[in-house]
């Protein structure tokens, strides 16, 4: 038989910074962040995945930390809001925001801008979404429209309704690379 | 949450023994299902093997020309690979058609096949469910069931299998590999999935304590020329209310080959094998597209409140093959 215990001592890199510390096995990624390492940028809204508030960089690809157990983020690279303006400047697709009022109470922001970090790397990458006229054209890559943005960021809630200005937003961002 | 033991597997084998000497013990895939039934108590495990380190992700060729998708593989590396968009596009379709892009990247292909049924009766403790508690009853038959199934469901469940990817692999005749302590095993995926009978808790045939550790998608021609159609009640991110993985291929006017199987109308992805059988052979004509919609739909039983999906059903599965066979056409 193996030993079994209800915690674990783990290892979570987030915005490049290392944490040890024991945790709880229920403990989810979102809990730590926000609880355990002070990073409130990253909110809780239904706590069931359906909201997309808690997203967060995994590996550098997005996830919901609210249904990621921080016992199975051991020794991944995590990116949180606070990480995507690290050095004091805000990152472009933040300044988009901030400019196009790609939000009103704030509260499913921190998610939507690391949502939309890891849909615009997706769509370098060249994948295609479920509004791709032709998902068997490899070459070129998808054209980034608002239908497009709209479904790739569709996981994403905003209760306020800024959507119009968060599609604007990604899409600015998106041409002015 | 109750609380769980946590182990992360670095071999198939020590995940197998992990689970086999532990009652109470769960694979943990990306967690995207089981995490969030862990949170209302619905699943209870006391020890989670994490299977997401195995060396099991990766989609290869098979020598037959088809592909072998890792069970590991993720959601979003399924859908964006080059070769499922080029030879089994609905498959690609039908997986971005499902969750979220943050699900995705989280959620697996073999967790996506055993993910459970997202009726509301299930989640909720305070009412009775077969599949939860078997022998409490089904508050669904008679409650709110306008989202449940109208085929070959019992009385004993009337919940529908959630998953988007399992529609076309069904059509495509994918099979299901996997892992036990006394060794490995495959079945067609289709029939993964056991009649409901008296005990819809038993979804998988699977034995106890095996693990998937890949889907085989044999070579089909056909599948080249596929497509996926979800109808739900919002635009994006929402389960199926009818869905349908459709593959046709027409010559000199006749179906030569065709593949249709739906989502959302059953306790298991729904292969519409007598679709198929009038229309293979026949003339691809509007016609006849509606006479095996109107085949596949006659053992249709809806609830009180979900006669809309057997017209739906039909309508889409029409919908599609007059799609598809225009394209024929124009190519």
């Amino acid at each position: 038989m193996t030993g079994d215990t209800a915690t674990s001592q783990i290892v979570l890199r987030v915005n490049e910074v290392t944490h040890s510390l024991p945790l709880d096995n229920r403990r989810t990624l979102l809990d730590a962040l926000r609880e355990d390492l002070g990073l409130t940028g990253t909110k809780k809204g239904c706590d069931h995945g359906q909201c997309g508030a808690c997203t967060v960089l995994m590996d550098g690809r997005r996830v919901v930390s609210c249904l990621t157990l921080a016992v199975a983020a051991d020794g991944a690279e995590v990116t949180t809001v606070e990480g995507l303006a690290a050095a004091g400047e805000l990152a472009p697709i933040q300044e988009a925001f901030v400019r196009l009022d790609g939000f009103q109470c704030g509260f499913c922001t921190p998610g939507q801008i690391c949502s939309a970090v890891g849909m615009l790397a997706e769509h370098r990458a060249g994948w295609p979404s479920a509004v791709t006229a032709d998902v068997s054209a490899l070459d070129p890559p998808p054209r980034l429209d608002a239908a497009e943005v709209r479904e790739r960021m569709s996981g994403n809630l905003c209760r306020c309704g800024a959507h119009p200005s968060i599609v604007r937003a990604v899409l600015e961002t998106a041409a002015a690379r | 949450m109750r609380e769980f033991a946590y182990h992360r597997a670095t071999g198939v084998r020590e995940a197998l023994t992990l689970v086999a000497e532990h009652d109470g013990a769960r694979f943990l895939g990306g967690g995207t299902n089981l995490v969030d039934l862990m949170k209302n108590e619905v699943e209870t495990p006391s020890r989670l093997v994490d299977v997401r380190h195995l060396p099991l992700d990766g989609i290869r060729e098979t020598a037959a020309g088809g592909l072998i998708i890792g069970a590991t593989t993720t959601n979003s590396d399924a859908a964006a690979h080059p070769e499922i968009r080029r030879r089994y596009p609905a498959l690609t379709q039908a997986i971005l058609a499902g969750a979220s892009g943050q699900l995705r990247n989280m959620a697996t292909v073999g967790g996506n096949l055993l993910q459970r049924t997202r009726c509301a009766y299930f989640a909720d403790l305070a009412e009775p469910c077969n599949k939860r508690v078997p022998g409490s009853g089904c508050a669904a038959v008679e409650g709110v069931h306008h989202n449940h199934a109208i085929l070959a469901w019992s009385e004993h469940c009337v919940a529908t299998h959630p998953s988007d990817m399992a529609v076309p692999l069904v059509a495509f005749d994918a099979a299901v590999r996997y892992q036990t302590l006394d060794g490995p095993g495959e079945l067609p995926l289709v029939d993964l999935y056991p009649p409901i009978g008296t005990r819809p808790d038993r979804e998988t045939v699977l034995p106890r304590g095996a693990l998937i550790t890949a889907i085989e998608l044999p070579p089909a021609t056909v599948a080249a020329r596929s497509r996926y159609r979800k109808v739900r009640e919002r635009a994006s991110y929402a389960f199926a209310t009818v869905s349908i993985a459709a593959a046709l291929e027409v010559v000199d006017g006749l179906v030569h080959d065709v593949r249709i199987a739906l989502g959302g109308v059953a306790a298991r992805p729904w292969r519409a094998r007598a679709a198929e059988a009038v229309l293979l052979h026949g003339q691809a004509t509007a016609e006849l597209f509606r006479v095996a919609a109107e085949a596949e739909l006659a053992a249709a039983q809806p609830l009180r409140d979900n006669g809309y999906k057997v017209a739906l059903a039909r309508n889409v599965i029409e919908a599609e093959l007059t799609r598809l066979a225009g394209r024929e056409t124009n190519r």
